[in-house]
């Protein structure tokens, strides 16, 4: 740490910066021979066919570049990994830990970053890091609210997108009190994942955005002392909500892909998921008819990044850095935004990008149910962790115990 | 070979084998309760706290007591009217199948049968039911578990026929059924009375286990069983994956109390056993033939088999049919297109990933029947009977719930530096395939017929002899189903890969329950096949080979 502080240092006086530079780079040099032949194990959801073949491409690209070999570890939750190397410090085992990258933001987060659980600060060292839109994208060095201080670098953007299909649905409801009242009208043709599932409590806080005087209160954490009155009105909402949901709401889906299956399936005539991209991707891989389009609420929707991170006792430190700096590449994130691939937002900011670097992106074709980055209207920031926690309990307490 | 049995190597098996059992068991054991049990019972006021205690608690006992009832009764009901039949044959032909499908690949391809917009609805929409989209009706996930119930029952009903189909010849149950039926019992009343308790004693641990397991499932429970709340299982594994780690011990005491509730329900079920024993008795007193209760006992069996063989068959054809389907949407009968891409684009890893999963099951199989043929021996050459604390010892793996000692077992290896190798999984695996193989292979190997070995000795052959050369071979089918029974648990293992195996080691089971969570039918489908293919593969080989040995050997059929 202390390096790096008189890197810093080092850096901001002009003269010295080109010095400071070169010591980065000589850094990063070494960090490549080391990770040179290196195994890195990167823990990461495996639930979706999509992002393990993306994976297993970036692993190929690792090995041609860097002779660095890529082991997708797929998890069913991310925070297998988490209490994975939670039980390796119990045991004592500071140093060769399985985990050497895991796919990871919002709570798992700042549950390791809390307990110290995490290596760095790293991120804003990695050679790519300056292409990075932290300006655009403030998400991309703020993971629900909790600056991320270089203990993680982010991979992906993500939005809260609507998906309908038109041949059931010829225009959308738009803002969360127009979905209530198309549900009341059309029962049984809505649902939500169930909290505390991510998606699920990411539904409850967009209603919040909608149902709250004022949103502001959001960005700080949860006060208990008004708590209560604060959140009536998204309780009175799913009150409304609930009897005209799938299933009555007896039953919720419990994932997003589970969600995703419903549309598919023709149950539910609207869904949503964390990707603007999917809809179209998933079009493109024959899963859904290519009659289903997108859409955003008036007033915006909330976005967040995907980051990935290192635990403090990781064994193949350096080739886990060296992947974290290939996924900032220009040409991963573009790949990566190719609906026909994943579809996912880059966290790139296109402006600082060499001309033939932004033309992968120029050339991509968004799909048809993409919607325009200028169409997907303005990103909401996450809420503090701490709602989302208390939500979900909350939530649990009153629709999850039937009686 | 007489020089294991002189040096005494032999006497060591049982405790040995013992120790392997236990040994991770109670270490796993004391690794759950420290946390269950740190901060003065905090962790058990939180769980008492929760207000879906009581009903997950009840979904728990209600859906594993139900299922398991229903299942022994079945397999009852199916072995006494179809015994000796043609159609018990074909009964047997299509159990070993169904018997190797992973638990959540059943669990899904019944979730697509059954659902309002599954294979069933689609096939008779819109024509008979005018739906043009699926109903909205709660039939998966219901409150009261009743779907898991089904799933259960169908998934076990398999395991207990194989199970019993090994025990029959042991207790001559042909015989027995001819002699009541020349007296005029009915077949059922013939089942009953003469080869039911012979044959329950030989059933009673394989039915523990299927109870414990009933109660404890959570792959399943988590496919077909209620979310609100859901099993004490399932939420067990939820609070152990929440992010906050704050759980944990919440989890641990839920664990504890799972494992209290395994124990009561164990109870319960030995009053049951008590109760329908002396219930059989009175009703043979009575010396009723019960000749009007065969048909429409072979009506109910016909009905249940077909259900339940049918049901699961369709429900795996399903999830094959998605392994090569395009777009197939409700309420389309058939996929719109066919396309080989899942199968394209998974190939590589499912080769690579399905020869780790063979290699650690074909490690742990063999140890189990190695460890467990020099214990059977050593019980035979000894004379020793094994105690009922053995016994449990024994069964502890079955009993004592997965979710509740393996992450204390993970503890232990850490430290020790052996996780995360194939060999470890394999180790880890053997805690659970040597009970179900011990299951299997005891009661045929202490029902072979002590007179042949005594007839053998008496014209001078050694003990070594006669255990290489007459019980081994005429025990061929046993070993064989032990076999097939030990590689399928080996493969369906998913907490203890995860956990010992560090994430490192993908078998085919930790990837489609990885991709289960990501609810894509089309990649499930293919890992289902595959997962369906190897064990079903041992189980042909179980019923097959010995048909073939034994083909001029009338004494040594199976009865049927």
């Amino acid at each position: 740490m202390h390096r790096r502080t008189a890197l810093a240092l080092l850096a901001t006086v002009p003269a010295l910066a080109g010095l400071s530079r070169k010591a980065l780079a000589a850094e990063w040099d070494s960090t490549l021979s080391a990770a040179q032949g290196q195994t890195v194990y990167w823990h990461a959801w495996g639930g979706d066919p999509k992002i393990n073949d993306f994976i297993t491409w970036i692993g190929e690209k690792a090995f041609e570049r860097h002779g660095v070999t890529l082991e997708h570890v797929k998890l069913a939750s991310t925070s297998d990994a988490v209490a994975r190397v939670l039980a390796e410090r119990q045991a004592g085992q500071t140093e060769g830990g399985a985990v050497d990258l895991i796919w990871i933001n919002g709570e798992n987060f700042a549950a390791m970053k809390a307990q110290g659980l995490l290596f760095g600060p790293f991120a804003e060292d990695l050679p790519n890091w300056p292409l990075v839109d932290v300006t655009g994208k403030p998400a991309t060095v703020t993971d629900f609210t909790l600056p991320t201080e270089g203990f993680e670098s982010p991979w992906a953007m993500a939005q809260l997108v609507f998906e309908y299909d038109t041949e059931r649905l010829k225009i959308p409801p738009q803002t969360i009190d127009s979905i209530l009242q198309w549900a009341t009208e059309n029962p049984g043709r809505f649902t939500y994942p169930q909290p505390p599932d991510y998606l699920g409590t990411t539904f409850l806080k967009q209603v919040l955005y909608g149902v709250l005087p004022d949103p502001a209160i959001l960005q700080s954490p949860v006060d208990d002392t008004t708590y209560d009155a604060q959140t009536a009105p998204l309780w009175a909402y799913l009150d409304q909500l609930h009897p005209v949901l799938w299933r009555a709401a007896k039953a919720f889906p419990q994932n997003e892909p589970a969600l995703g299956q419903l549309l598919a399936d023709g149950e539910i005539d609207i869904s949503f998921a964390f990707n603007p991209g999917r809809a179209s991707a998933e079009i493109a891989a024959g899963n859904l008819p290519d009659s289903i389009r997108t859409f955003v609420l008036k007033g915006g929707t909330i976005g967040n990044a995907s980051f990935v991170a290192i635990p403090f006792n990781a064994a193949h430190r350096a080739g886990a850095m060296v992947i974290a700096n290939l996924i900032l590449d220009p040409e991963v994130q573009a790949r990566a935004q190719d609906p026909n691939v994943l579809g996912f937002q880059t966290v790139l900011n296109l402006q600082t990008l060499a001309a033939d670097d932004r033309a992968r992106f120029d050339a991509l074709d968004l799909g048809v149910a993409t919607l325009s980055p200028a169409d997907l209207g303005p990103v909401l920031l996450e809420p503090h962790a701490s709602w989302m926690t208390r939500i979900a309990q909350e939530w649990s307490s009153r629709y999850g115990v039937a009686q | 070979m007489t020089g294991w049995q002189s040096a005494g190597l032999l006497r060591l098996a049982p405790p040995l084998t013992l120790g392997l059992m236990a040994i991770p068991v109670v270490a796993g054991l004391s690794g759950t309760a420290i946390p269950a049990l740190r901060g003065g019972g905090a962790a058990l006021g939180k769980l008492l706290d929760w207000p879906g205690l009581p009903r997950a608690v009840a979904l728990s006992l209600g859906t594993g007591v139900a299922s398991t009832l229903l299942a022994v009764a079945l397999t009852f009901l199916i072995l006494a009217a179809f015994i000796g039949t043609p159609r018990f044959t074909r009964i047997r032909r299509t159990l070993a199948p169904l018997l190797s499908v992973p638990h959540a690949a059943a669990a899904l391809g019944l979730a697509f049968l059954l659902a309002p917009s599954g294979w069933i609805a689609r096939v008779v929409s819109p024509e008979i039911t005018g739906w043009t989209s699926p109903p909205n009706l709660l039939i998966l996930n219901d409150p009261f578990g009743l779907s898991l119930t089904i799933g259960l029952v169908a998934k076990e009903l398999p395991f207990l026929l194989l199970m019993a189909l090994a025990a029959l010849p042991q207790i001559d149950a042909q015989r027995r059924l001819t002699t009541a039926a020349t007296l005029g019992y009915g077949r059922i009343a013939a089942f009953a009375f003469t080869v039911a308790p012979a044959l329950y004693r030989q059933l009673r641990l394989p039915v523990y286990a299927v109870l414990a397991y009933g109660m404890t499932t959570v792959d399943m429970a988590l496919i077909l069983g209620p979310t609100l709340p859901p099993t004490l299982s399932a939420q067990i594994t939820l609070w152990m994956a929440e992010a906050s780690l704050s759980m944990r011990d919440t989890a641990a005491a839920g664990a504890m109390l799972q494992f209290a509730l395994v124990l009561a329900a164990l109870a319960f079920w030995r009053g049951l056993e008590i109760g329908a024993h002396r219930a059989v008795i009175a009703t043979a007193e009575l010396s009723l033939r019960a000749t009007l209760l065969d048909r429409p006992a072979a009506l109910l069996a016909g009905g249940a088999s077909l259900l339940i063989t049918g049901g699961l068959a369709l429900g795996l054809a399903g999830l094959c049919l998605w392994s090569i389907a395009g777009l197939w949407q409700f309420p389309d009968a058939l996929p719109e297109t066919l396309t080989l891409k899942t199968w394209m684009t998974a190939g590589p890893s499912l080769t690579a990933t399905a020869a780790v999963s063979l290699l650690i099951a074909a490690t742990a199989t063999l140890v189990a029947l190695v460890l467990t043929l020099a214990c059977l021996q050593a019980e035979a050459t000894y004379r020793l009977t094994p105690g009922t604390r053995a016994l449990t010892l024994l069964y502890l793996p079955l009993i004592v719930p997965q979710i509740v000692f393996l992450p204390g077992l993970q503890s232990l290896a850490l430290p020790l530096g052996i996780d995360g190798t194939p060999l470890a999984v394999a180790a880890a695996h053997l805690v659970f395939v040597l009970p179900y193989v011990f299951l299997s292979l005891s009661g045929p190997f202490r029902a072979w017929d002590p007179r042949i070995g005594t007839t053998a000795a008496t014209c001078g052959a050694s003990d070594a002899r006669i255990f290489w050369q007459l019980r081994l071979p005429m025990l061929t089918g046993p070993i064989l189903t032990a076999t097939a029974v030990g590689l399928a648990v080996s493969l369906g293992q998913y907490l203890p890969t995860l956990l010992i195996g560090g994430g490192r080691i993908e078998t085919l089971t930790t990837e489609a329950v990885a991709l289960s969570a990501g609810g894509n039918r089309r990649l499930i489908g293919a890992y289902a096949v595959l997962q369906l293919l190897l064990p079903a593969l041992a189980f042909a080989a179980a019923l097959l080979v010995p048909a073939i040995l034994w083909r001029n050997r009338r004494g040594m059929r199976v009865a049927a």
